[in-house]
């Protein structure tokens, strides 16, 4: 314990760089010690990484493949329409980031939607029409493939999933027994399994319990799956933010004298989705992430492109090229959303109230 | 909602709320059921039956990991391999993915601002690449990139590591044993109830009678005493041994062989999992209010007194529910092992589909072990959670 006599002694200013480093680095003695065994460890890391990446890696492979790994089979002579949904992608981003503050109502109404056709529009700008239409032959899902898949995969299971979630945490939540229990089996049953399994389901049990004349290519199974497992945890997520919508809100809707349906509808949904949006931009990371998962059943998204291409003849085994490519690619989108994530949570004043 | 009282039976029953109700889930309820029956239809039509005598024929495959296996055995018992290897890589991975994530979580709100960019970094680089990315990663482009077995590194010990993987020196029982596991027994016993007796005075007097020292000198003495007593040692450490066989093969043995594809799955989900425990450990730490260690510094504890009466009991509380689910989640991730060919007990599944052809009836026996082994998980660390907040209040 210090000495009450200490006291009268002046502080000693500790400013500057020194001062910081003293305070932050070398303070008691074991705090140097362990400052100069990381920086070892920091040295000897970085060292290894920089010499391997600039003197031994081979980046051809990653560089003569870069189409490969975005588009993947996708014809390279329709390549033209994955830049067009691009576009219209980062120009509705762009045009929402610019009216984001916009008091215009009607301006915000028109981009939501724009934002909900631009689903269809997207999707048969991808597919195409028919087999030998002049202008846009089909592209079958089968040959989508690379970073365009895992986009695919990882946006329409997060769309999909969310009226589906949202009806299971209504259903949750409900007072009516049969319906609350159903709810509740089907979400605990699939948050207690691995996705892998819930894709299992899709791609081989699923066909068998279809009539057989309905045929789904794998990338729609594959879809119907990622959507099932989703929409479980966008169930808990939108029951957390209703739970978190406050009482009174319930009580002054029933006060006023509106239904079961319109309080749910107009006073307590509304508020309960806005208090979500950070969770499901997390639940779109992690689902993004594990979009990969669909190598096991052999789609071909980015990591099952990258394995296929350590397989070409000319750069086989250059493993740590292409999978240290691909971590950097994932690692880039998802460090962008977790920090989106961030931002929205401070501007949406999420649990600030 | 309408009361029930003279006026009650004036409306209609179309309007009444609580004929609505029953009716609202008597339609969901055939709804559901309609839909099941539809699927079966289509799986009967298929000249499909729902089976599971293919459990007692021979797998006819072989199984390179875990407990024994011929080809001869079982589809079940070939399902139990799997089951087992799962169980093996997930109590394994959970206590060093803890430990891993405690020591980060410290250090990531270590004040040694170098010690904290460090923990800071290893946790964002991790959480935002796929598990599956990192496995492929530490599969392919590390571990089958390590030497050959001939030319093995050797660490000390000696443990031999090469792209089969690790064989390292592992205690093994000798029959002496027998002789031996009494004084382990005894130890514990004395052990748990010199624990009680210092609870139970520490109720009544406010502090232990008997210090901490002597539960670990129980722990440590009663044992050694056994060895010295018993003739011959009870354990012996089988020492693995790099031997070049005739025609230039060589080989390892002896020792514990940690396959490759093992040690990759283990360290994949040890450092994935430990850098969300490692948030979980430093959200924990940072809920505690700093005035409650400011408040126990002013009382005088000492620093070691704070962090183990004040700071970890509340921490606690709140480290526990989140840590549930990461255990959970390293749990169900731990099937990503058919990716790199460990045969969990989803690969194994793969395999017994393939050879049966039995869909639907695997399908449930691996959601039914998924959800058993979660169920347990659960089960426990729910039991923890609750003497925590006793403890805490």
């Amino acid at each position: 314990m210090t000495d009450p006599f200490d006291m009268e002694m002046p502080p000693r200013v500790e400013i500057g760089v020194l001062g910081w480093l003293k305070n932050n680095l070398f303070s008691p003695w074991y705090n140097a010690l362990l400052t100069v065994v990381s920086l070892a460890f920091v040295i000897f890391v970085v060292r290894a990484i920089l010499r391997w990446a600039f003197f031994s890696a081979r980046w051809e492979v990653v560089t003569t493949n870069l189409k490969v790994f975005m588009i993947g089979r996708y014809p390279a002579a329709e390549a033209w329409r994955v830049i067009a949904s691009l576009a219209i992608v980062v120009v509705l981003a762009g045009l929402s980031w610019a009216f984001r503050k916009a008091k215009d109502r009607p301006i915000r109404r028109w981009l939501v939607l724009a934002w909900i056709v631009s689903f269809p529009v997207i999707g048969i700008l991808l597919r195409g029409f028919g087999e030998d239409n002049p202008f846009m032959p089909r592209v079958s899902a089968e040959v989508w493939s690379g970073l365009l898949l895992t986009l695919v995969l990882a946006i329409v299971g997060i769309a999909a999933s969310f009226p589906i979630g949202v009806l299971m945490a209504l259903g949750r939540r409900s007072r009516l027994p049969v319906i609350k229990i159903l709810c509740t089996i089907y979400i605990e049953t699939i948050r207690g399994v691995p996705l892998i399994s819930v894709l299992f389901m899709s791609q081989l049990m699923l066909p068998l319990f279809l009539p057989p004349h309905i045929r789904l290519a794998t990338v729609m199974r594959a879809l119907v799956g990622i959507t099932l497992f989703s929409a479980a945890y966008t169930a808990e997520n939108v029951r957390g933010g209703m739970a978190a919508v406050p009482r009174g809100q319930y009580e002054a809707a029933q006060a006023v004298g509106l239904n079961k349906a319109l309080m749910m509808i107009l006073i307590v949904l509304p508020q309960a989705l806005r208090n979500v949006i950070p969770a499901i931009v997390g639940q779109f990371t992690a689902l993004f992430k594990d979009t990969t998962l669909v190598v096991i059943v052999g789609l071909l998204e980015l990591l099952g492109i990258g394995k296929a291409v350590t397989g070409q003849r000319q750069f086989i085994g250059l493993h740590q090229e292409v999978y240290f490519f691909v971590a950097v690619l994932f690692f880039i989108c998802c460090f962008l959303m977790s920090y989106g994530s961030r931002r929205l949570e401070k501007a949406l004043g999420v649990g600030e109230r | 909602m309408r009361k029930s009282g003279p006026d009650s039976g004036r409306v209609p029953f179309w309007r009444d709320i609580r004929v609505l109700r029953v009716l609202a889930q008597f339609v969901f309820l055939i709804a559901v059921v309609a839909l099941i029956l539809w699927a079966i239809s289509n799986y009967s039509q298929r000249g499909l039956i729902f089976s599971y005598s293919f459990l007692h024929k021979e797998a006819s495959f072989d199984l390179a990991e875990g407990i024994e296996f011929k080809p001869t055995d079982t589809y079940a018992r070939a399902f139990l391999v799997g089951v087992v290897n799962t169980i093996r890589v997930a109590v394994i991975g959970i206590v060093l993915a803890t430990i891993l994530g405690l020591f980060t979580g410290i250090a990531r709100l270590s004040r040694n601002w170098l010690v904290s960019k460090i923990a800071r970094v290893y946790i964002e680089i991790i959480r935002n690449t796929p598990l599956l990315v990192q496995l492929f990663f530490l599969y392919f482009a590390v571990i089958l990139k390590l030497p050959k077995l001939s030319e093995a590194v050797v660490l000390p010990g000696p443990a031999f590591l090469s792209n089969r993987g690790i064989v390292a020196p592992w205690p093994r029982l000798t029959p002496v044993f027998r002789l031996w596991w009494p004084f382990l027994l005894l130890a514990l016993v004395a052990a748990v109830v010199l624990i009680i007796i210092r609870r139970r005075t520490r109720a009544r007097l406010g502090r232990p009678g008997i210090g901490a020292v002597w539960v670990l000198a129980c722990l440590i003495l009663i044992p050694l005493a056994g060895w010295l007593i018993v003739p011959g040692n009870p354990l012996w450490l089988d020492v693995p041994e790099l031997i070049q066989k005739a025609g230039g093969v060589f080989k390892v043995e002896g020792g514990v062989i940690l396959s490759s594809e093992f040690t990759a799955l283990l360290v994949g989900l040890v450092i994935y999992t430990g850098a969300y425990i490692a948030e979980v450990v430093r959200a924990g730490l940072q809920s505690v209010a700093k005035g409650q260690t400011e408040a126990a510094r002013a009382q005088g504890f000492t620093n070691g007194q704070i962090v183990r009466l004040i700071v970890l009991p509340q921490a606690l509380r709140v480290i526990i529910p989140p840590l549930i689910s990461q255990y959970l989640n390293l749990t169900k991730n731990s099937s990503l092992a058919i990716a790199i060919g460990f045969l969990d007990l989803y690969a194994v599944s793969q395999t017994m589909l393939n050879q049966s052809g039995r869909v639907v009836e695997v399908f449930f026996m691996i959601m039914g072990s998924y959800l058993a082994i979660s169920l347990t998980i659960s089960l426990i660390m729910n039991i923890v959670n609750k003497r925590m907040q006793i403890v805490e209040r």
